[in-house]
C-alpha cells in the first residue's frame, strides 16, 4: 500500500522527525536537570515551555522587537521565573515526601496554563521566525529551514551545556549538588542557591525548546501536554543521564512521525508510549541508565 | 580562655531521640583532640553539630570567639573548619582531580590552588596515577585518601576527621594516620579525630576525650589515656591479670 513511498518523503520525515524530537528532548532536559540536582520531578516542565513560548511572544510580536532580543529576554525572564519558583515554593517542600512534590509540581502546571489563557487568552498564536520562509532544496527533498534551525540549535545548546558542566564552577557545583549534596554543602557550595540555579537553567532551555516549537506547530495554553512525552522520553533515556534524555526525545519524535505515515491511523499518538512500555519491560534502567547508583 | 573551638552542653537530637546529652571540650590551637567511643555513642552526631550540618537544641559550638552553632554547613566551612565525613561521601562520577579542586571551592587564589594540589598529589601519591578515573571506581582506602586531601584543598584551620580507619586493612590505617600526623606538623592544622580505633588514635593524639551513651566521661592527655585501665581493658582490649591469676568477670567501669 505504501510501495510508493519515495527517498525524498523518507528523508523529509528522518529531519522532521528528529526537530520535533530535540524539542521532545530538551524539554526532557528540563526534567532531568531537575530530578537530578535535587530529587524533584517537575511535572510543570511543558507548562515552563509553553510559558517560555508565550512570553517570547509578547517580547517579539506584541512589543515588536528582534527576534533575538527578544529571544534572549524571554530566556533571562522565564530563568528568573524559575529560579524565584524554586526559592519562593518548591524549596519548602524539601524532605517532604515524594507524593506531595509530584502534587505540587502538577499544582503549578495547572495554574501556569490557566494564568497563560488569562493573560494572553484561549486561542493558538503563532510565532514568526526568521527561518520561516526559507526553504531548501537538495536533491529534490524539500527541507524547511526551521526545522534545520531546531537541529542546529540543539545541537548548539548541547555542546554549551556540555562545556558549562565541564568547566565551569557552578557547572561543577551543580553536579557535585546532584551527585552527594552532603558532601557539596561540606565543600562550603551552597547548595540551595546551586538548586534554584538549576531551576532557572531548566527553565531557560525550555524557553528554548517552546519557541523553537512555535513556529512547527503554533502556542496554545494547552501546548504544555507536550511535557508527557517529554517525560516518557526522559524515561526511555533513563531518568537521570542528560544524554539519555535528548536521545530518548529524538526517538520519540522520529516514532512518532514514522507510525504517523507509515503505520494504521491513531497510531502516532500511541505510539511513543507503546515504545516507552517495551523500553520498561527490556531495560528498566532506560537506555543511559546511570552505572553507578546515586547515594542520598 | 585561649581555645580555637570550645563546645559547650551541646544537645543534639534525631527526632525524638537524643543522640548528644549535654557535650562539652575544647579543642586547642594545633593539637590532634581524639574522640573515641563505641558504636552509637554520639561522636558523629558531635561532628556534625560542629559543621553545621545538625543543629544543637541547646548549648554552643565558639569558633575562635565566635558562635557557630545552627549556622549553615556552607558558612562553617567559610571559616575554616572542614569535614571528612564518616564514609568518604565522594562525588562517584567526578574525577579525583575534580573531587579535589571542589574541595577549594571557596577558594579564589588560584595559583595557591594549584600548588595545593601537587601537595596533596605529594601526600598521596597513588592519587595522582588515578587522578582523572573517576572517584567511585577507587578503592575504600583511595577513597578516604581523596576525603582527605579534599578537606585540605579548603586550607582549613581544623579539620574534623570522622572514622577515616573505617573499613580499611591495618596497614592502610597506619599510613593514613602517618598523614593525618604530618599534616598537622607540616601546617600546624588543628586536627579533630573521632574514632573507634582507641590504639592508632592515641597514639597520635594529643589530647583525647571519651564518649559514651551521649556524654564524656574521660578526659585527659593521648599518652595518660593509654595508660587507664578502664581504656585498657575496654577500648584497647588489654586484660590485666588480676592477684588470682584468674580474671573477674564482674568488672565494672569506673565513671558508671
Amino acid at each position: 500500500m505504501h510501495g510508493g513511498r519515495s527517498m525524498a518523503e523518507f528523508l523529509q520525515l528522518l529531519v522532521n522527525g528528529l526537530a520535533v524530537g530535540c524539542i521532545y528532548g530538551l524539554v526532557a532536559l528540563g526534567f532531568v536537570l531537575i530530578y537530578k540536582a535535587g530529587e524533584v520531578v517537575n511535572f510543570a516542565q511543558g507548562e515552563m515551555m509553553m510559558l517560555g513560548a508565550f512570553v517570547a511572544f509578547t517580547f517579539i510580536v506584541q512589543f515588536g522587537l528582534n527576534y533575538w532580543i527578544g529571544l534572549a529576554l524571554a530566556v533571562v525572564v522565564m530563568a528568573a521565573f524559575g529560579g524565584l519558583l524554586d526559592i519562593v515554593v518548591v524549596r519548602r517542600i524539601i524532605g517532604q515526601p515524594q507524593f506531595s512534590t509530584v502534587m505540587l509540581t502538577i499544582g503549578l502546571g495547572v495554574m501556569m496554563r490557566s494564568g497563560a489563557s488569562m493573560v494572553w487568552g484561549p486561542e493558538t498564536r503563532g510565532l514568526p521566525s526568521p527561518f520561516d520562509k526559507t526553504v531548501l532544496q537538495i536533491d529534490g527533498v524539500v527541507l524547511s529551514a526551521v526545522y534545520l534551525a531546531i537541529l542546529v540549535t540543539t545541537a548548539l545548546l548541547c555542546v554549551f551545556l556540555l562545556g558549562f558542566f565541564r568547566f565551569t564552577r557552578v557547572g561543577l557545583a551543580m553536579q557535585a549538588a546532584s551527585q552527594n549534596q552532603l558532601a557539596a554543602y561540606c565543600m562550603g557550595i551552597p547548595v540551595k542557591r546551586v538548586l534554584s540555579s538549576v531551576w532557572a537553567l531548566s527553565a531557560g532551555v525550555a524557553t528554548i525548546a517552546g519557541v523553537m516549537l512555535a513556529p512547527i506547530s503554533l502556542i496554545d495554553p494547552n501546548t504544555g501536554a507536550i511535557g508527557l512525552k517529554a517525560f516518557a522520553a526522559a524515561v526511555i533515556g533513563g531518568f537521570g543521564s542528560i544524554p539519555g534524555a535528548v536521545v530518548g526525545g529524538i526517538l520519540i519524535g522520529l516514532i512518532e512521525l514514522f507510525s504517523g505515515v507509515y503505520l494504521p491511523e491513531g497510531f502516532k499518538d500511541t505510539a511513543a508510549y507503546i515504545v516507552l512500555l517495551a523500553v520498561l519491560v527490556v531495560r528498566p534502567q532506560g537506555l543511559f541508565g546511570a552505572v553507578g547508583r546515586k547515594k542520598v | 580562655m585561649s581555645h580555637l573551638m570550645e563546645v559547650r552542653n551541646i544537645e543534639t537530637y534525631y527526632g525524638p531521640t537524643m543522640a548528644i546529652r549535654g557535650v562539652s571540650f575544647d579543642v586547642s590551637q594545633g593539637q590532634i583532640v581524639t574522640i573515641l567511643g563505641a558504636n552509637g555513642a554520639g561522636k558523629t552526631t558531635i561532628l556534625k553539630t560542629i559543621s553545621g550540618i545538625m543543629d544543637p537544641q541547646k548549648g554552643s559550638v565558639s569558633f575562635e570567639g565566635r558562635d557557630i552553632q545552627r549556622m549553615d554547613p556552607d558558612r562553617v566551612v567559610r571559616l575554616g573548619i572542614s569535614l571528612v565525613p564518616e564514609g568518604r561521601e565522594l562525588f562517584p562520577f567526578l574525577s579525583v582531580r575534580e573531587n579535589l579542586q571542589l574541595g577549594a571551592y571557596t577558594r579564589h587564589d588560584h595559583k595557591a590552588v594549584a600548588s595545593d594540589l601537587e601537595r596533596v598529589f605529594e601526600y598521596f601519591p597513588s592519587l595522582k596515577m588515578r587522578a582523572s578515573g573517576p572517584a567511585g571506581m577507587l578503592s575504600g582506602g583511595e577513597q578516604q585518601m581523596v576525603a582527605i586531601g579534599r578537606a585540605l584543598m579548603a586550607r582549613p584551620k581544623v579539620i574534623l576527621l570522622d572514622e577515616p580507619s573505617l573499613g580499611l586493612s591495618p596497614k592502610l590505617v597506619k599510613e593514613i594516620f602517618e598523614i593525618i600526623v604530618r599534616i598537622n606538623r607540616d601546617s600546624g592544622t588543628t586536627i579533630v579525630l573521632v574514632e573507634q580505633n582507641a590504639n592508632v588514635a592515641l597514639q597520635v593524639a594529643h589530647f583525647g576525650y571519651i564518649l559514651e551513651m551521649g556524654r564524656i566521661v574521660m578526659a585527659d592527655t593521648g599518652p595518660a589515656l593509654l595508660e587507664k585501665d578502664d581504656v585498657r581493658e575496654f577500648y584497647l582490649g588489654i586484660k590485666d591479670k588480676g592477684v588470682r591469676g584468674v580474671r573477674r568477670w564482674k568488672k565494672r567501669k569506673t565513671w558508671r
